[in-house]
């Protein structure tokens, strides 16, 4: 047993490290709810700023492009990204595969954008929500593939034979066996790739292009920070931090849960 | 042995390489319609191989597989009337123990009414009827694999291969199990093929086994004929336990072999065939632990077979005694089994004279 005191200073010492982490984020969601417009100030809760949220027409409009990016490249990077792991699954296990494979997490998101806006540049292709779409297909793709191949490492091969020899086609054992058993975590993997994109603000501002019509949400929020931190952007914040933080539970909830 | 005299498998020459390693050998083998058919071997033997060759799993690189006289080699493994229980059993951690069973019959395209009857009478089969709603993994080890086995009979197949069915249960269901497979071989008709590594497990079940030894037939036959007249040393050893004496063919005249053993002199085998045994070759002398007789005599009786040792060991196994007695100059000693009743049970002790002796047609000569 420890001291009394020893142990309340080492409570106190884990009280100042989570102020430390939560802090900001909890003053911003109770920002969110001033009556003022001033940061300095309490003067009374109020749903106001959630209400002007909704009315502008530039972060509604941002929030649109952002869901579209979001599906698509979430839906290229899921399916891609379960075929590689399959098929990275099926090779002789080899280091420098897996090393090519997870790359895209790891490097520098700045290197990533300047190397996709010199890639599209360079073959002429027009900017758009297109290309952010396929930018961001590129580094989920390495997510849902690393999601996906730790499902299929609690995964019996067996089974798969098992289904070739009571007499169905590959096809049919892979849409009635090998899928839905790793089902949990293409659909984790899947969440992943989603909340990535929503957030994901370097690699959009740089292969979005001129104009405001491929403005994603986190380009709006920035553009709209340059004149000062409003409540309304606070309002954003914490409407977008309930909304990761959702999407992130459910997605280690899936790739926990059923039995394999 | 109620197998007819009809091939069901006839593997013919099959060759399988694995990079350098030959896992299955120029073998050839039939499987007749109806008998139950072990192939046994340590591992790496290439049961298993052979195994997957004939579910359609591997490819021979040379050689052709029949099944019911039709070339099957290059059929694909869901074509073929042929069904597996796996090691691991395999069963589908997502679907039901029903839908388990059902599988293989909606891939025939079963459905509605017939489906759930052929369904409900695989449950009865193997007594899990309580049990359809479950999911594999809430079943036990012995459940699991009652699963497996109604799964892949299910279709009815023309051959049922099972590879290493009683590894995964533990001593005492072991037991029962192959009981059960036994009747569910009767009661079917279905031939059955077993890939083991267990000798016992194989006499337990078989009507004929095959024993392999890297990738080729080291002997074929009923379990009696491995185990009393084994081919080699390799089977000898293999299935059960056995005693050998290395030595010089002495004599050999009117089914009778003298052999001359350093140290210990002259021992005799009662011989079918010794074809390709010459006089003054060397040769091994085998006999089983229960044959050996012991008694507590004065050293030195005269007999034939008949050996001067001392208890080196004792092995007090329930039943059974098991008796570990030195000879001059035999590297190893000699192994004798009796029932633990015996009357000289309390007299052999470690250091005690004894003397062992066995009639020459309990002994084998075995050239290789």
């Amino acid at each position: 047993m420890r001291h009394p005191i020893e142990r309340r200073l080492l409570a106190g010492h884990l009280g100042l490290v989570y102020l430390f982490l939560y802090g900001p984020i909890l003053v911003l969601i109770v920002l969110s709810f001033n009556k003022s417009g001033l940061p300095t100030a309490w003067t009374g809760f109020s749903l106001e700023w959630y209400g002007r949220m909704l009315r502008n027409q530039a972060i509604l409009s941002s929030v649109g492009n952002t869901l579209i990016v979001a599906s698509v490249s979430t839906l290229i990077a899921t399916s891609i990204g379960t075929l590689l792991a399959l098929g990275i699954d099926r090779l002789r296990p080899s280091a420098l595969l897996e090393g090519i494979v997870f790359v895209p997490m790891i490097i520098p998101d700045i290197v990533l954008a300047i190397a996709l806006l010199s890639f599209f540049t360079l073959l002429n292709v027009t900017l758009g929500l297109h290309s952010i779409i396929l930018s961001h297909a590129v580094f989920n793709i390495a997510f849902v593939c690393a999601v996906v191949r730790t499902r299929l490492r609690h995964f019996d091969k067996s089974i798969i034979e098992a289904s070739i020899d009571l007499g169905a086609s590959e096809f049919r054992t892979f849409r009635r066996i090998t899928l839905p058993v790793i089902f949990p975590g293409v659909l984790a993997g899947a969440l992943l790739a989603f909340t990535l994109s929503v957030d994901e603000f370097i690699i959009a501002y740089f292969t979005s292009g001129a104009g405001s019509a491929s403005t994603t949400f986190p380009m709006q929020i920035y553009a709209m920070i340059r004149f000062g931190v409003t409540p309304e952007i606070n309002a954003v914040a914490t409407f977008v931090l309930g909304f990761s933080f959702l999407l992130i539970l459910l997605s280690q909830r899936l790739n926990r849960g059923v039995t394999p | 042995m109620t197998a007819g005299a009809k091939t069901l498998v006839e593997i013919a020459g099959a060759t399988k390489r694995f990079g350098p390693v030959t896992a299955v050998d120029v073998l050839s083998l039939d499987i007749r319609e109806n008998e139950f058919f072990a192939l046994l071997g340590p591992s790496g033997c290439g049961k298993t191989t052979l195994l997957r060759m004939i579910a359609g799993f591997e490819q021979p690189d040379v050689g052709r597989i029949l099944l019911d006289g039709r070339d099957i080699t290059a059929v694909r493994p869901n074509r073929r009337p042929i069904n597996m229980m796996f090691q691991s059993y395999a069963l589908f951690p997502h679907l039901s123990v029903y839908d388990n069973i059902a599988y293989g019959l909606e891939m025939e395209g079963v459905r509605g009414a017939a489906l759930k009857q052929r369904v409900d009478e695989a449950l009865a089969m193997v007594r899990l009827e309580e049990f359809g709603r479950r999911r594999p993994h809430l079943l036990s080890g012995g459940q699991r694999q009652r699963v497996a086995l109604a799964r892949a009979l299910i279709k009815r197949p023309r051959l049922l291969l099972l590879d290493e069915p009683l590894a995964a249960l533990d001593k005492k269901l072991r037991g029962q199990m192959q009981l059960e497979l036994k009747r569910l071989q009767h009661d079917t008709g279905i031939t059955f093929l077993v890939v083991t590594h267990d000798q016992e497990e194989a006499l337990a079940m078989a009507d004929r086994i095959a024993l392999l030894e890297a990738g080729k037939i080291a002997q074929l036959g009923s379990p009696r004929a491995l185990y009393e007249r084994p081919a080699s040393r390799f089977v000898a050893d293999f299935i059960g336990v056995m005693n050998f004496f290395e030595g010089r063919l002495a004599a050999l005249a009117g089914g009778r072999a003298e052999i001359e053993v350093d140290g210990l002199g002259r021992l005799w085998a009662e011989t079918e065939d010794l074809d390709g045994a010459a006089v003054g070759g060397p040769v091994t002398l085998a006999v089983r632990p229960e044959r050996v007789r012991l008694s507590v005599a004065p050293a030195g009786a005269a007999g034939q077979n008949a050996l001067s040792g001392t208890v080196v060991g004792v092995a007090y196994l329930g039943q059974d005694l098991i008796v570990h007695i030195g000879l001059p100059g035999q590297p190893a000693p000699l192994v004798a089994r009796l029932g633990s009743g015996s009357h000289i049970a309390d007299d052999l002790v470690e250091g005690a004279a004894v003397r062992c002796d066995w009639p020459p047609n309990d002994s084998r000569i075995l050239l290789v």
